[in-house]
């Protein structure tokens, strides 16, 4: 008998994995990181069964290790992201993500009279609260809050 | 100053603002000081507003400044669709400061981040007036002599009136008592209300406009407006009711002084302007004493 092909893809020797990300932020998830611009090889798994989530989604990094302001960019739209980090195929490290003190880009103002919605500007945002995410736009001072969220 | 431009009034500390209101006060006694003599100033009004321009221009012709600029869009560049980047990289090139006004929030602050020269926000929609703030808080210190321990009552549309958010903002670094009268619909925003809690500072509201007005050192007027309700029925029920008249100031304290960022429709009756308790004629023209003194300071002349 012949073994099946065993999917290369399945554990990754040093790297990150990126889990418990809802399903639904995935793609704003590689877009942020700018994934869809790098060479390594990732996994990609997405509409996986997660009590918390529903529908979770899952990456694997192989060669890839975030500095935390790097990681912490995606809180916004994955707050319970876990990262597991990976050493000769064990995992040496794990961490969460935290919403950071400021966010450049990313998001959008909700203010439809605010400069950023008119002229190519990257936002700016101070994080005024994190548990329920508000951001105080750095040009009209106006806060977008969770419900009003959007990502760019 | 930390900052070279004034964009917002967070952007003063309360050093600065003090410092700024007492130079304002040399400016009075002398407001014909050439400093401005080798200095152009541009004033860019994307919008018409001629009380504030007029001010400004007071303001750097006193100091015997030159002034090129435009006072609406339509008369400039931008109708044909250039970017406000564009604008503002290419006045740059010809003036020391640039005093500007735009209807769209957060302008000013894009445009002090692209332009070398300090830049003054004259109003930025419903964002940010900085210089109206100043010119409020030299007229408060002015006629109560300190800024602290004072009774302010906010009056009329208290929900989107930008001059009393920042009003608010500046007189909460002293100890000052805040009354806010409104109609229902037009109540202080809760985040402003939480901020003074979390400053421990007194507020309390009224929807009547009454003799509870005997306690105040400053009356700040807005004009409730008629777009900013939902309902005309609710318009026609209140339009009457948050009009100052003389006879209702006949027992409020010696010192209490009537304000109004101007131009009024009808919430301060005329009969009122006999009464030496207004002063929203002289607060206007204190706008001229402040802008002298932040343009002067902005540009490291004093
Ligand atoms: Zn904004």
């Amino acid at each position: 008998m012949k073994e099946p092909k065993q999917l290369s893809v399945s554990a990754i020797e040093n790297g990150t994995v990126i889990d418990h990300i809802p399903a639904s932020a995935l793609f704003k998830v590689i877009q942020i990181l700018g994934l869809d611009k790098i060479s390594n090889q990732i996994t990609f798994g997405t509409n996986l069964e997660s009590k918390k989530l529903g529908q979770k989604a899952i990456i694997k990094l192989e060669g890839i290790f975030f500095e935390d302001d790097d990681i912490n960019r995606i809180a916004l739209v994955a707050p319970e992201a876990k990262l597991n980090i990976i050493r000769a195929y064990e995992v040496v490290d794990k961490n969460v993500v935290k919403v950071p003190d400021q966010i450049t880009g990313i998001a959008k103002c909700f203010n439809p009279k605010c400069i950023t919605n008119f002229e190519p500007v990257t936002t700016r945002f101070k994080v005024v609260s994190k548990k329920d995410v508000a951001l105080k736009c750095h040009y009209c001072e106006k806060i977008t809050d969770q419900e009003h969220l959007v990502i760019l | 100053m930390k900052n070279k431009s004034l964009v917002s009034i967070d952007d003063l500390s309360t050093d600065e603002m003090v410092s700024i209101l007492d130079l304002a006060e040399k400016f009075e006694k002398e407001p014909s000081q050439r400093l401005l003599e080798d200095s152009v100033i541009a004033t860019l009004f994307f919008e018409p507003s001629t009380r504030t321009r007029l001010s400004f221009e007071s303001a750097i012709s006193r100091l015997g400044g030159k002034i090129i600029g435009f006072t609406d869009a339509s008369s400039s560049s931008v109708t044909k669709g250039e970017s406000l980047n564009d604008t503002i990289r290419t006045v740059n090139n010809y003036c020391d400061l640039i005093v500007m006004r735009h209807p769209v929030e957060g302008s000013a602050r894009l445009a002090s981040e692209i332009a070398d020269v300090p830049v003054v926000n004259a109003g930025d929609g419903a964002n940010q007036h900085p210089t109206q703030t100043m010119l409020d808080l030299y007229s408060i210190r002015k006629t109560q002599k300190s800024l602290d321990n004072l009774n302010i009552f906010l009056v009329g549309d208290l929900k989107y009136g930008r001059t009393v958010h920042s009003l608010l903002m500046a007189m909460s670094r002293w100890n000052t008592t805040f009354n806010f009268i409104s109609p229902d619909e037009l109540k202080m925003p809760v985040e402003y209300k939480l901020y003074l809690d979390s400053l421990g500072l007194k507020y309390y509201e009224h929807s009547d406009f009454t003799d509870i007005i005997k306690e105040a050192d400053v009356i700040y007027m807005t004009r409730v407006q008629k777009e900013r309700f939902s309902d005309p029925i609710e318009y026609e029920k209140v339009k009457n009711v948050y009009v100052l008249r003389n006879h209702m100031l006949r027992d409020t304290k010696e010192n209490l002084k009537v304000l109004h960022p101007l131009p009024r429709v009808n919430e301060i009756h005329r009969d009122v302007d006999v009464n030496t308790k207004s002063y929203y004629f002289q607060q206007a023209l204190n706008g001229v004493y402040t802008r002298q003194a932040i343009l002067t300071r902005l540009l490291d002349l004093k």
